[in-house]
């Protein structure tokens, strides 16, 4: 299968979508000018600025190219900095599909290659015509399996078979949001807002200017959480979970079912009363890089933005189908060193996964594979040691993800280490899931 | 015993202090500060003695083992085959008693182990070690 396809040109659309809202800026400065008409003397320099720009986006576009040589995807880049940049396609960890707003007026969208690896490193291919890129995408994951499984890569070739599992209502999505932390914050500077407003209209003018910054950033914050999450669908296909979502940029990413480092369930204190529950995993390959956009630079995927329990439990199925279905306690007498989080401590593993309870307010629910525990680690502070416990950490390459045993009895702290450590070892020589 | 070294030289420092201090402001203050110091001193010297025994290393055959603190106690389990880089550093103190301090990476970055106060060869033979059983064992993500 080690073909070497021609020297390909992104679309010639692409720097106008890339200088995403600079463009936009820019014709809103230029749009005036124009429409008087006629009146070029006093704006030389804006049309000189405007050529530059033009002229530089076409170099920029004239001097990209990419092509697929054998198993590794090539990108050619730059003009003073020339970069030709290999990425084999065997490390790829998912490929994603954006599209930002500016992107889906001129029908282009951006190809997005997470790769393993300590760098973690990420190729991006942007922009592409919109019918080229699923295609592509198709294509790229089947080189990306390899030769070893050849005849499921020509299934893939066809229409993705592919089960939608479920779809998040609207409603649903800005109830949850409304109740959030993040929500609850933007309610509280809204309506501060309005009550100063109508108490005293001077004052209300010197807090919009002077909190300004705050403002602003907490309503980006509820903002870019609803664009992300709008209508985000899970479906099963042959080669993982498939996730959309987006309200003005879309993205399309598929999960391997082998990727996932960790998965957590977290339930605030207002959704437990619904019977909410959000459901995030951490994959490997998604460190920060260099021009990665703020999609990316969120550690944690949302599968599941809201959702009942028993809908978190099916997806829960398909990502670690071996999860322990009880979990134990902790000793009473942990309740002095955990007092808020006491009702929530729980641990329970299997075979081949670990599962953590903890969190104060919110009830965080960690799920790990075995296989992909990094270290472990027994750490036991001065009031432990008075009260005779200790916790176990499993590590994870993840970042943000943490599962810990917390508060055990300390022999069952002892013997918890010992066999987690046994038992990750097996997962690890374990060769039935691959790497 | 590095850093008992340290201690010493903290004491020593305060001693000479207090000294001076003693024969310029009067004996009585200056005799005071000097017993305190020599007092801090051997709390200190003590904290670190514990400290620095409390600090052991393990090489079994799966994973390395290594312990440490007093207040707080860790103990950490490190699989061979998720080691990504070990690195041997030896500041200028480090150096002047030839130790060197071995820090072992894995992909999480909460996992950090490290072995300060090494011997030289003994640091050199442990990275070695390492390095050739991670290669044995290693696993991917």
């Amino acid at each position: 299968m080690s073909e070497t396809t021609r020297w390909q040109r992104v679309h010639p659309l692409s720097p106008i979508v890339r200088g995403g809202r600079a463009t936009i800026a820019l014709a809103v400065l230029l749009l005036p000018t124009v429409v008087r008409g006629g009146d070029l003397s006093g704006s030389y320099l804006q049309l000189a600025l405007v050529g530059a720009l033009t002229a530089l986006g076409f170099v920029s576009w004239l001097v990209t190219r990419w092509r697929i040589d054998g198993d590794d995807l090539q990108i050619e880049t730059g003009v003073l900095r020339r970069q030709s940049l290999r990425f084999p396609l065997s490390q790829v960890q998912a490929i994603d599909i954006v599209r930002p707003g500016l992107a889906r007026m001129f029908r282009v969208a951006e190809l997005r290659l997470r790769m393993g690896g300590a760098s973690g490193a990420t190729a991006r291919l942007a922009y592409l015509p919109e019918r080229e890129v699923e295609p592509l995408r198709v294509r790229l994951l089947a080189l990306a399996r390899g030769e070893q499984r050849d005849e499921q890569a020509e299934t893939a070739d066809k229409p993705v078979g592919e089960r939608v599992l479920t779809t998040v209502p609207t409603g649903r999505l800005v109830a949850s949001i409304l109740i959030s932390d993040v929500g609850l914050a933007a309610e509280a500077v809204v309506a501060g807002l309005i009550v100063t407003a109508l108490l005293a209209p001077a004052a209300a003018t010197g807090v919009v200017s002077g909190g300004a910054v705050w403002i602003v950033s907490t309503l980006t914050l509820v903002w870019r959480r609803f664009n992300q999450e709008y209508r985000l669908t899970v479906a099963e296909g042959p080669d993982g979970l498939h996730v959309r979502s987006g309200l003005v940029a879309l993205t399309a990413e598929t999960i391997r079912p082998g990727r996932v480092q960790a998965v957590r369930m977290v339930e605030p204190l207002l959704w437990r009363l619904l019977g909410w529950c959000r459901l995030e995993v951490d994959l490997a390959g998604r460190q920060r890089a260099k021009g990665e956009g703020e999609a990316e630079r969120r550690a944690l995927r949302a599968v599941l933005p809201v959702g009942s329990r028993s809908l978190a439990g099916e997806l829960l199925d398909r990502i670690v189908p071996d999860r322990p279905r009880e979990q134990s306690r902790p000793p009473r007498r942990a309740r002095w060193k955990s007092p808020l989080r006491y009702r929530m401590i729980a641990w329970g593993r299997t075979e081949t996964c670990v599962a953590t309870t903890s969190g104060r307010l919110r009830r965080v629910t960690c799920w790990v594979p075995l296989q992909k525990v990094q270290s472990l680690r027994r750490v036991q502070g001065p009031v432990q040691r008075s009260l005779h416990l200790a916790s176990v950490h499993v590590d994870t390459a993840g970042r943000n993800l943490h599962a810990t045993l917390r508060d055990r009895d300390v022999t069952e702290a002892d013997r918890a280490l010992a066999e987690l450590t046994a038992l990750a070892r097996e997962a690890r020589r374990d060769p039935s899931v691959p790497p | 015993m590095l850093r008992r070294l340290q201690v010493a030289a903290a004491t020593l420092a305060a001693l000479v202090a207090a000294v001076a201090l003693a024969v310029y402001a009067g004996a009585v203050a200056g005799l005071a500060c000097a017993g305190a110091a020599v007092v801090l001193g051997l709390a200190a010297e003590r904290a670190v003695r514990r400290r620095f025994s409390a600090w052991r290393y393990a090489e079994r055959e799966d994973d390395l083992l290594v312990q440490r603190g007093v207040l707080f106690s860790r103990l950490s389990v490190v699989p061979y085959g998720r080691m990504q880089f070990i690195d041997v550093t030896a500041g200028p103190l480090e150096r002047s008693f030839r130790l060197a301090t071995v820090r072992m990476h894995t992909a999480a970055a909460a996992s950090d182990a490290r072995i300060p106060g090494l011997d030289r060869e003994e640091a050199a033979r442990l990275r070695d070690r390492l390095a050739e059983l991670g290669e044995a064992q290693a696993a991917g993500l």
